[in-house]
């Protein structure tokens, strides 16, 4: 008898199988709990602040590409009406001018980009209508980049990226907005 | 003393759990490690509307959060349903908006600086009025680099 209780004692060991279940228990709760949250969006710069007023300057209207967006959310560029469906297509026709057209830009280096927004404008709108602003020119970046290097955009280097940027310059300047619409 | 048996029915050999809780404690580990946990909690409602030209932020250390938008039913009798800023954990000000980027800045190495990011997340709901708002207030602190958070859209226009 005695010796079946050393050789018993020999093997007291932990039980290591209970520890599979409390670290399973540990990590369902952390499975349960991680939010693996990315945060994506529209990276812009704003303009440095300046308290002088900015320098009048002349520029001709046919590069100038104005879209108002209202306090109803309505979209209105170049003095017409149009649907934000529309706008990329049109802003890219505006910025390339592939027929040399006297009422588009003269060239994408010299077209500017003009937003003004109302005070009540949803912000909703304002993205939409941002997006599809952004949307043309990484468009027209892409379709460059194809052009040249036979490659999307995102795969060029950093210098031939830069030399497509500096031929299709993103300019989408925003005016002060209106108090229009502005909800308490 | 019958250590060779012969024709003895050996014991099926069984697998080894003693290495499980190594396995799942490495996963563990890695979740603990991944996890993290929302500091603050919204007092406002923050539904980000959608797009598709999204860059992904890539530091978190980085990045400064201003959510906008309309408090949620528990705290609007404490704050009306018109759209507020939250930094951090509390409604605040627009003019504790210089403050709290000085905050953050202290937080982040000196070479590092240029590139913070201040993200707002918007609800789309909100007005222009006080995005406006926070925009000229970043500017004015010198916040040029801001990221309009958003979500991927999957149906068109």
């Amino acid at each position: 008898m005695a010796r079946v209780r050393a050789k018993d004692r020999l093997k007291n060991e932990v039980n290591a199988g209970s520890m599979a279940a409390i670290a399973f228990l540990l990590l369902i709760f952390f499975l349960v709990t991680t939010t693996i949250l990315e945060d994506s969006g529209i990276l812009v710069k704003l303009p440095e602040w300046s308290d002088d007023p900015p320098p009048e300057a002349q520029i001709n209207t046919r590069n100038i590409y104005s879209v108002l967006v209202n306090s109803n959310n309505d979209l209105l560029v170049r003095k017409t009406p149009m649907a934000v469906r529309e706008l990329r297509e049109d802003t890219k026709l505006f910025i390339t001018n592939p027929s040399n057209d006297p009422t588009l830009a003269d060239s994408p280096k010299q077209a500017i980009v003009s937003l003004k927004n109302d005070r009540g404008t949803s912000y909703n709108a304002y993205m939409e209508v941002y997006n599809e602003l952004r949307a043309a020119y990484n468009e027209i970046w892409d379709e460059q980049a194809q052009i040249r290097y036979g490659k999307n955009y995102d795969d060029c280097t950093k210098a031939e990226q830069k030399g497509v940027r500096d031929d299709f310059p993103l300019v989408i300047s925003e005016a002060e907005s209106t108090n229009f619409g502005e909800e308490s | 003393m019958s250590k060779f048996k012969p024709g003895g029915k050996k014991d099926e050999p069984e697998v080894s759990t003693a290495s499980l809780p190594d396995i799942i404690f490495m996963l563990l580990f890695f979740f603990m490690v991944v996890t993290v946990m929302r500091e603050s909690e919204l007092k406002i409602k923050v539904k980000t509307p959608q797009a598709t030209e999204l860059t992904k932020l890539q530091e978190k250390s980085l990045v400064n959060y201003i959510h906008i938008g309309r408090p949620t039913k528990n705290y609007q009798e404490q704050y009306g349903t018109s759209p507020k800023i939250q930094l951090g954990d509390k409604i605040s000000d627009i003019e504790d908006i210089p403050l709290f980027l000085e905050n953050h800045k202290a937080s982040v190495p000196e070479k590092l600086q240029f590139k913070i990011t201040t993200s707002l997340k918007v609800d789309s709901d909100v007005t222009m009025g006080i995005v406006t708002d926070v925009k000229e207030k970043l500017r004015k602190s010198g916040q040029v680099k801001v990221n309009y958070s958003a979500k991927k859209r999957t149906e068109d226009l």
